[in-house]
């Protein structure tokens, strides 16, 4: 395959043989996929499946071990600075700052985003109005509920309008109904043209995304719509998929 | 105890932090012991001279034969006193007066100026008190009176110490210290972290009593300052001649208890406070520096001002430090120190029972 | 300009943490108060156990003389070394003075007498000083005595030579001279060492150090946000111990403040890059810390805090040249006391700017946006 035919406008992640190790261990085995701009697209897999491993290359937060890939064009190995001005990130563990106000929050990662000094009041304002956060401007963050912070982190992460999102298990520990409006706001930023680069353990999100991997054991086994992995494998529902899958995995937490 | 494995494991898996609080005690004993010295000597030195005669030679010769003292330079004019002293760069200047060796042979005023720097306070009284013996003892020789009559010669002998090697003094405090630290530091930072990341309540609400819950947190941090005890032992006697003279029994009596105090008032800290940070900030800064200054490892407890020495008396350093004396340097037995460790039993027992306190007003 | 942001966070977030914000400035401030108080080395008051075998009016003039002084306070006069010997066992004596029954007609007749000092010296400096003053009450006495028994001729053996000594800087060996310049830097390498390599280990446990990385934010600036509230923090500082120093112990410095200012901002910027060295190679904040206590407690006591580095080993003195807390402390001394002026310091200057340059680079090149 040529490799200017898929760096294309229209896919903003290219990914080529991707691996990882750890010593002897292998995190990432050879994965290779792309991603269209706008998709939502869902790395699935049970804990220790490699799905962080991957997304934190693709982010350059890690180095791979070999393999190429592509991020906004960008070549992971060469341009990752690059990269960073294109991209927002949302981690495990919100990686908000606790001991910071709503809205300083906004301000700092805007300000380093680039947004311009002027704007960001305004558009802190916005945002906290679509959210129905306005009372909650000037309280720290640690106060907030789990379910808001994921909220607030998302829309900070977005606040820069990046090509693309990067989503490393962003539900974790909420009620399926909080969880569903978080999706809500990840519809909204893929309606905006945001391509959603998500990672999570919760199969029923799977249903959410436009694609998915499913990874075992660090290979993807399974790269698909979520419709047509439930027709190949016979499946009512993805997580019948993952286990069908999943059966003979190695690995798991 | 599933805790208590569960705590040695974690600490294991830190490789660094290992390293470090296995090795860090020994190396501070081989440093304060070789390194710190309160004797002086190489202290630089310069002369101004403007009579340049035999006498003057001879003396800033005889300045120089022992190690005390080093010959930086010769100035060349008092005002050159002041800048070199500016620079830091002598201790002090020696000045002579005109016409020095005659005056000195025939009656006159043939005089000295002995300049210390007195910023260094111990220094500057060591060093002018070494300079005038060594010119006293030219001039007796110069005058060539085989025995001066009616001299008293003072002979002296120390005690414990023949040959003033500091260690004596140091071993003692460094253990000392470094007992309090790691086990206050260890065990505080160990359970403030629990705090910290929210699963203190989670052990605390297990079945197991709190009691367990804690004392399974300082269990490790015992058996490590165990190791660091024997070690530290060790070096002393055999690298560093510090002899154990007294019960060895008794010595490690004594240091498991000051071990126990150390450990509880680490239990104390971690129930003050909500954070790593903090718990660090004030065992690592807090602690520090009144067990330094404090204890009496480093400066006599008597000097200081009433008030400080009730401080020290707090610090269960300061005994632990009387006492390991006491033991290994003096070669006492257990009567001698019956004070101390009753002294430390207390404050064990009022620690824990503190500690403890805390923790259950914290459940309810 | 980017780090405009990150430099208000870092502010916000220190003014937020109740601990540390008022940790750094009332630490500061009881240390400087209580300790030099605490510190000193002056020898005075010692406890003497004399033995007396002689008691002739030679020996106990001589006794006398010695209870004058302010130095020696007279514990017991006892008549065996054995239960003087107890007393400093038991600590109640740290000297011992012995008289040999032969004193008087040894002096009289002989004209040559000797007296024992035997002294504790597990601590070697009272051991060491207190022996030596001791000796030179006795040898003051000796001469005494001679011009008593030698009117005329005594004169020819009367030395010519007429030593003063003369203490610059210090007329009258206060220590706390020579500690609370010393005291300051101790302070202001602990906030500029401790604190910023703890920030960022912190930020590493709790995964905040991520958000960072996958920012577009450059290592240079992440570091320089990291470095610069706590200058000014140590600034501050600083300048809070001038206050104290000077309403405490009445010491202001005799140099010129601007030069303290100087050396205080390149040793500072040495120090807090040492700080975030370790922070880099550091994963959790306890390893942080242990590598931060040890490095301090060594270099505090290798760097002539307490003992002149001169006296040292020349191993250790090799050791000591590679601490930045060093040239500082003599610095610090030689401005406050002496009032040297820059000129005078130009070694040390050079020295720290050495050290800041190199530890700050490291920092920077050590520090990974990538594993």
């Amino acid at each position: 395959m040529n490799q200017l035919e898929t760096i294309s406008a229209d896919n903003v992640i290219v990914v080529r043989d991707l691996t990882k190790k750890f010593g002897n261990f292998t995190a990432v085995d050879h994965i290779s996929f792309e991603v269209g701009k706008g998709e939502i697209f869902g790395f699935l897999g049970a804990n220790g499946a490699g799905k962080t491993t991957a997304m934190r290359m693709l982010c350059g937060l890690s180095k791979q071990t070999s393999g190429q890939a592509w991020v906004a064009g960008f070549d992971i190995a060469k341009e990752a600075e690059s990269i960073k001005k294109c991209i927002g990130y949302m981690s495990q563990k919100f990686a908000l700052y606790e001991d910071l106000e709503v809205w300083e929050n906004i301000r700092l990662y805007a300000g380093i985003y680039g947004v311009p000094d002027k704007e960001i009041a305004p558009k802190t304002d916005e945002l906290l109005h679509r959210l129905g956060f306005e009372k909650e401007r000037n309280a720290l963050v640690k106060s907030l509920p789990l379910g808001w912070k994921q909220k607030l982190a998302f829309s900070v992460a977005i606040f820069h309008q990046p090509k693309i999102v990067f989503l490393d298990e962003p539900t974790g520990g909420v009620d399926p109904s909080t969880r569903r409006q978080f999706w809500e706001l990840i519809y909204q930023a893929a309606d905006q043209g945001i391509t959603v680069f998500v990672t999570t353990h919760y199969m029923d999100e799977a249903e959410y995304c436009n694609r998915v991997t499913i990874m075992v054991d660090g290979r993807i086994d399974a790269l698909d719509t979520p419709k047509n992995l439930k027709e190949n494998f016979d499946a009512k529902n993805m997580d019948e998929v993952f286990h069908h899958l999943a059966r003979n995995a190695k690995r798991n937490d | 105890m599933a805790f208590v494995r569960k705590e040695f494991h974690h600490i294991f898996r830190d490789k660094m932090t290992m390293l470090i609080l296995l090795v860090m005690p020994l190396l501070m004993l081989v440093l304060f012991g070789y390194a710190l010295n309160t004797e002086v000597k190489n202290s630089k030195f310069a002369v101004y001279d403007p009579s340049h005669d035999e006498a003057t030679r001879a003396i800033v010769e005889k300045l120089q034969i022992n190690n005390y003292f080093i010959l930086q330079k010769m100035l060349k004019s008092q005002a050159e006193v002041d800048a070199v002293f500016k620079t830091g760069e002598v201790a002090m200047v020696v000045v002579f007066s005109e016409n020095f060796y005659e005056n000195l042979l025939h009656g006159g005023k043939a005089q000295i100026q002995l300049i210390a720097d007195g910023s260094d306070p111990n220094t500057a009284s060591v060093i002018t008190t070494y300079a005038s013996t060594i010119m006293g003892n030219y001039q007796l020789e110069l005058l060539k009176v085989g025995k001066i009559p009616y001299q008293i010669f003072p002979e002296v002998k120390l005690l414990y110490n023949p040959s003033m090697v500091a260690a004596y003094n140091f071993v003692p405090g460094v253990m000392g210290m470094i007992i309090l630290l790691i086990c206050a530091m260890m065990t505080s930072i160990s359970i403030a972290r629990e705090k910290e990341t929210g699963t203190m309540e989670i052990l605390l609400v297990s079945p197991m009593k709190p009691l367990y819950v804690i004392l399974s947190k300082a269990v490790p941090y015992f058996f490590l300052s165990i190791v660091n005890l024997f070690t530290i032992l060790a070096i002393s006697v055999f690298v560093m001649g510090v002899p154990i003279a007294g019960s060895f029994f008794w010595l490690i009596i004594l240091s498991l208890l000051y071990i126990f105090v150390s450990l509880a008032l680490g239990l104390l800290i971690s129930s003050v406070v909500n954070t790593q940070m903090a718990a660090m900030l004030i065992s690592a800064m807090g602690l520090m520096m009144p067990v330094m200054l404090l204890s009496g490892m480093l400066f006599p407890t008597e000097n200081m001002p009433l008030f400080l020495q009730l401080i020290s008396d707090v610090i269960p350093a300061k005994w632990y430090i009387l006492a390991v004396k006491k033991i290994m340097i003096k070669g006492l037995g257990a009567e001698a120190i019956i004070l101390e460790l009753i002294v430390l039993a207390v404050m064990a027992i009022a620690l824990i029972s503190i500690s403890l306190r805390k923790f259950k007003i914290r459940l309810e | 300009m980017i780090i405009k942001y990150l430099i208000e966070k870092e502010f916000k977030q220190f003014k937020r943490n109740p601990f540390v914000s008022k940790f750094v400035f009332v630490f500061p401030f009881i240390m400087l108060a209580i300790l030099p108080l605490a510190a000193n080395f002056e020898v005075k008051d010692l406890n003497l156990s004399v033995i007396d075998n002689n008691r002739s009016s030679y020996s106990q003039r001589l006794v006398q003389k010695i209870a004058a002084s302010e130095y020696f306070h007279i514990t017991d006069i006892s008549y065996n070394y054995r239960s003087s010997l107890k007393s400093i066992e038991n600590d109640e004596a740290d000297l011992i003075l012995e008289i040999p029954a032969r004193f008087e007609q040894d002096l009289v007749r002989d004209q040559e007498a000797k007296v024992m000092i035997s002294a504790n010296a597990v601590n070697s400096v009272k051991g060491g000083l207190g022996s030596a003053y001791l000796a030179g009450i006795v040898t003051e006495y000796s001469a005494e005595i001679r011009s008593e028994l030698m009117p005329a001729g005594g004169k020819s053996v009367q030395s010519g030579m007429d030593i003063t000594k003369l203490f610059r800087f210090n007329p009258l060996l206060k220590y706390k001279y020579f500690m609370v310049p010393a005291i300051m830097v101790m302070l202001l390498s602990m906030i500029c060492g401790f604190l910023p390599a703890f920030n960022i280990v912190l930020e590493k446990e709790n995964g905040t150090i991520e958000q960072m990385n996958v920012t577009p934010v450059g290592k240079f600036s992440l570091i320089l946000s990291k470095l610069i509230p706590y200058w000014v923090v140590g600034f501050l500082v600083l300048n809070i111990c001038f206050g104290v120093a000077w309403l405490f112990y009445g010491m202001w410095p005799k140099g010129s403040l601007l030069t303290i200012y100087l050396f205080a901002s390149v040793f500072v910027l040495a120090f807090s890059g040492l700080g975030l060295v370790i922070s880099n190679y550091s994963k959790t904040l306890q390893q942080a810390m242990f590598m931060v206590f040890f490095i301090i407690i060594t270099f505090i006591f290798m760097s002539g805090l307490y003992t002149p580095v001169d006296n040292m080993p020349q191993w250790a003195q090799y050791i000591s040249d590679i601490s930045p807390l060093k040239y500082f402390i003599r610095v610090m001394r030689l401005v406050y006391l002496k009032g040297s002026a820059a000129a005078d310091l130009r070694e040390p200057f050079l020295a720290l700017s050495g050290f800041a340059i190199i530890l700050n680079t490291w920092a920077v090149i050590s520090y990974k946006k990538a594993q």
